[in-house]
């Protein structure tokens, strides 16, 4: 049976674990890890969606024995890029959730769109987010939060540029203290 | 870098306790296992006991009355009655106490009331605690302004005694008390004293000019964990010893388990027990996949001789047969028949509604621990008091020994709140089940797959409409007789009493016997025939398919007429003011007065309107729609405009149209639920389709500025869109559709 990082956390599963168990309930039901969720089991909905080796995967339909080793799983709670933060920032700004459920599995497809796209499109969104079905159809808010955070990614990379200037010439450190960073973040930044 | 290893066996699910201990050693250890750790911690403080109402405040705090408790660290927090499941309870019930206390909206913290339906009465259609009728807001709107506004006496009085100054002259601004003579506290700092203050036995509310929070932009609570995966649902419970259960259905409604056959099942890696219960057969296992590789490994055999038969269209056909017999009458002005023989021009139409899933994102699930005296119960619970009383006689306890603690639904649209208590019924079985085995006391999680949950039943009842009208040489519409066929959602239920009167269940005609158009000879009669295919109320219930063949039919005329759509329906409702502002308002911002900007070459464009009212608001939207030269079309924009009353949170109230918006296009365009000889056709996703972010229109929300007390916006959005989108395409064709789901035209 494979073993392979979740979040970071290296997975060894017993050979006594059937082989056809999805990820999505090791993930659920083994590790407790209960952000991404079930919603229809066939791949169609896209609420259980993970990131393996950083592209969006439905995890309902991703049996233990299809996973290499050493591919490393990232779930809503181990989302840590700038374009998670970003994202997570919009959804917030713009209140996009309703019932919530299926919203980790939007979030993680939407921070896969833009680690892959800068500034999407409305075709670009229309493709990568397609598969995820919300049924409170938060849709518009879905796709004006994905601007908002491209926008902000943008500016932030304008201003990182200026940071590594003025770090570069000594005067200022980058961004480090951010109010809303976890010390999570903080710690693997140090580390 | 040295990460946390975890191993993963066959047989249980990680005990959480140990697991996070392990997880935090690592974190002096490790980097990488850091931000999981983390997380963890976060969570396992809300597993300590999840949905669990906290009770009295801690010590130093105090709870003036049922509805807040203010911390001695100055939270505020409310206690909501009301189910959380997307339509902003969380958020617009603490506004209502925040505004009154003048708090400062970073205090404000929530949790989900107990069952009580003395202190948590739904006050628009109790004696019970519930959610639904887009009741929540409306029937809050004052019980939780004066339950804060009591909370702002105490705190002053307190204040005053403190100060020794008159309590008039005391003052709270944005979490801080405060006097002209330099007094100041924080409400935790006077939480104590307050305590000790009389409850006042009768509060003045504040003006509405002024509201700080009333009105004004408010950020929903539960945003952020809803973004971070963090929010609990009833699917994310985790408990000591915790089992989930995965049931054997029957095929078909009603039917009965003849045998089953468990060898083999329970050699299963997981796999605990197989117990039968009222509905089916229960596996129960360690963990879900094992539970469902149980259940779908089981045999059984069920009774042919029992359940329900028939197919979809032979119910159709039925329908069609009794819309051609005389109903019952649930309205008669004039008189119709002869109005509409006498008219210069006559009409008629027949529409077909089918059965509508409601297909919520969380299939439906419960989780229920069963000591000998008590019975506690997780879940996103829309029906306290009805599913409390339900599980108490399932379990052989009275209804307070049944505790309920409040997750949130990952949606409803109707469907957690059942007078049946499907599957709050069938978790309490199991867990009874597993009472009678020895293993009282051992927590069981219901999991409903998806393919369970759409074909459970509890639909939206399929109906069968026919309408006729007559208009006169100068195009005034001088009868409307209209026939709806269909079942009873609430016959035989506890809510029959209140909602059937003379035969007529109010839940089958709403939104066509309220007809607002001034119309004189009009009638309006109804059959609800026996079916047995269990039946319930889905997102805007009667309206959902009144709305469409009143508002298409109406549309009809008004172009028969030769008259504009919008000014024809304008005409007819000079004694309803607030349909009137909602539809002048919308029509005017979608730019009505002018001509829909043509498509690109082959296309074709139309625009269509409706206006209708359900529970007490009214909603009326304009829809642009472009169909290709192959008959494809879509929705490309929709202008709504709403008459709410006061809209507490304007932006939940714009949330709530786009979203029913969005609800009700993805039944117009993609739902149908069909059965064959009695087995229900569809099961998942990819057969039931929802509507996705590409078929998702641009959407422009207007609210009709109002003092009215606020009316319900988590379901009156949903009815009026697939009309508006039918009279665009008849705008653009030509053609009726009158059958649904709309197909390519």
């Amino acid at each position: 049976m494979p073993t392979f990082f979740v979040n970071g956390m290296l997975v060894d599963i017993t050979a006594s674990v059937p082989p056809d168990t999805p990820l999505l309930w090791i993930l659920r039901d083994n590790l407790n890890l209960t952000g991404t969720k079930y919603g229809c089991g066939i791949a169609q909905c896209g609420a259980c969606t993970v990131h393996i080796d950083g592209k969006p995967a439905r995890s309902c339909v991703v049996p233990l024995s299809s996973i290499k080793t050493g591919v490393e799983v990232t779930t809503i709670e181990g989302l840590r890029t700038s374009q998670a933060r970003a994202v997570q920032a919009a959804w917030e700004k713009l209140d996009v959730p309703q019932c919530g459920y299926c919203q980790s599995g939007q979030v993680m497809s939407a921070a896969a769109l833009l680690a892959r796209k800068k500034s999407p499109t409305d075709a670009d969104i229309d493709a990568a987010m397609a598969g995820n079905v919300c049924r409170c159809a938060t849709y518009v808010r879905i796709r004006a939060a994905i601007k908002e955070a491209a926008g902000a990614l943008v500016k932030a990379a304008a201003s990182d540029v200026l940071d590594a200037q003025l770090a570069h010439r000594g005067a200022g450190a980058v961004g480090l203290a951010d109010a809303d960073q976890s010390p999570a973040v903080l710690a693997q930044r140090n580390a | 870098m040295n990460p946390m290893r975890m191993r993963i066996a066959a047989d249980g699910a990680t005990p959480f306790r140990a697991s996070r201990r392990v997880f935090l050693q690592s974190v002096a250890a490790a980097g990488a296992g850091f931000s999981l750790a983390i997380f963890l911690g976060d969570a396992a403080a809300q597993m300590s006991a999840p949905g669990r109402t906290q009770g009295a405040p801690a010590p130093g705090g105090f709870a003036p009355n049922a509805y807040l408790k203010i911390g001695a660290d100055s939270s505020v927090t409310v206690v909501v009655k009301h189910l959380e499941m997307g339509q902003g309870t969380y958020t617009g019930l603490p506004t209502l106490v925040a505004e009154e206390l003048d708090a400062a909206w970073s205090q404000v913290r929530v949790e989900g009331a107990p069952a009580d339906n003395k202190l948590y009465n739904n006050l628009l259609w109790g004696p019970a605690q519930g959610t639904g009728g887009s009741t929540a807001m409306a029937n809050s709107f004052d019980q939780y302004r004066q339950a804060g506004a009591a909370a702002r006496a105490m705190l002053v009085g307190a204040a005053a005694q403190a100060w020794n100054v008159p309590a008039s002259s005391v003052q709270i601004k944005n979490g801080v008390v405060f006097h002209a003579n330099g007094g100041k506290a924080s409400f935790g700092e006077l939480a104590e004293a307050a305590a000790k203050q009389p409850v006042p036995a009768n509060v003045k509310v504040k003006d509405a000019a002024d509201f700080v929070y009333i009105g004004k932009h408010v950020p929903r609570t539960d945003s952020k964990a809803k973004a971070n995966g963090t929010a609990m649902f009833t699917q994310d419970v985790k408990l000591e010893n915790l089992l989930t259960a995965v049931v054997a259905h029957p095929p078909r409604f009603g039917q009965k388990v003849k045998s089953f056959d468990a060898a083999g099942v329970q050699n299963l890696p997981g796999v605990r027990y197989v117990v039968e219960v009222p509905n089916g057969v229960a596996v129960v296992a360690t963990n879900f996949w094992s539970a469902k590789s149980g259940r779908d490994a089981l045999k059984v055999e069920w009774d042919e001789t029992t359940g329900f038969k028939a197919s979809s269209s032979e119910i159709m056909a039925e329908f069609k047969r009794l819309a051609a017999t005389p109903g019952k009458s649930a309205k008669s002005e004039g008189d119709a028949g002869k109005a509409i023989e006498a008219a210069s021009k006559k009409f008629e139409a027949a529409f077909e509604f089918p059965f509508l899933a409601h297909a919520a994102m969380e299939p439906m699930n419960c989780v229920v621990r069963l000591d000998a005296d008590r019975c506690e119960v997780w879940n996103g619970e829309q029906f306290h008091t009805v599913d409390q009383a339900a599980i108490a006689k399932v379990v052989g306890l009275r209804p307070d020994q049944v505790t309920i603690n409040m997750l949130f639904a990952g949606g409803s649209f109707g469907r957690r709140a059942n007078p049946a208590s499907d599957f709050v019924i069938e978790a309490a079985s199991i867990a009874q089940a597993l009472a009678s085995i020895g293993q009282r006391g051992v927590p069981v999680k219901l999991v409903w797959t998806r393919e369970d949950d759409m074909k459970a039943g509890y639909y939206r009842p399929a109906y069968y409409h026919t309408l006729k009208a007559g208009l006169d040489a100068a195009g005034n519409v001088v009868g409307w007789q209209h026939t709806i066929v269909g079942q009873s959602i609430v016959s035989g239920t506890p809510f029959e009493a209140m909602l059937v009167k003379d035969g007529i269940d109010a839940t089958s005609v709403e939104g066509a016997a309220n007809l607002p158009y001034a119309i004189p000879n009009l009638s309006v009669s109804l059959h609800s025939p026996n079916v047995g295919v269990p039946v319930l109320w889905w997102r805007s219930v009667g309206s959902t398919h009144t709305a469409y063949s009143t508002e298409t039919f109406i549309d009809e005329l008004a172009v028969a007429s030769g008259k504009d759509p919008v000014a024809f329906r304008k005409a007819l409702l000079a004694k309803h003011p607030r349909h009137l502002a909602a539809l002048e308002l919308a029509a005017d911002k979608a730019g009505w007065d002018k001509p829909l900007a043509p498509g690109r070459e082959g296309e074709k464009r139309g625009r269509g309107v409706a206006v209708h009212e359900s529970f007490n608001t009214m909603v009326a939207e304009v829809a642009e729609v472009t169909i290709d030269r192959n008959g494809k079309w879509k929705v490309d924009r929709v202008v709504c405009a709403v008459h709410c009353g006061i809209a507490v949170n304007p932006d939940i109230v714009r949330a709530q149209m786009e979203g029913g918006i969005g609800f009700g296009l993805s039944a117009a365009l993609h739902s149908a639920i069909t059965l064959k000889d009695g087995l229900v056709q569809q099961s998942n996703f990819h057969d039931y389709p929802a509507l996705r972010i590409h078929e998702m229109p641009a959407i422009e929300v207007y609210i009709v500025p109002s003092t009215d007390k606020p009316s319900g916006v988590g379901e009156p959005g949903v009815p009026v869109i697939a009309p508006a989108v039918a009279n665009a395409l008849a705008a653009a064709t030509g053609k009726r559709i009158r059958t649904l789901p709309l197909a390519n035209v």
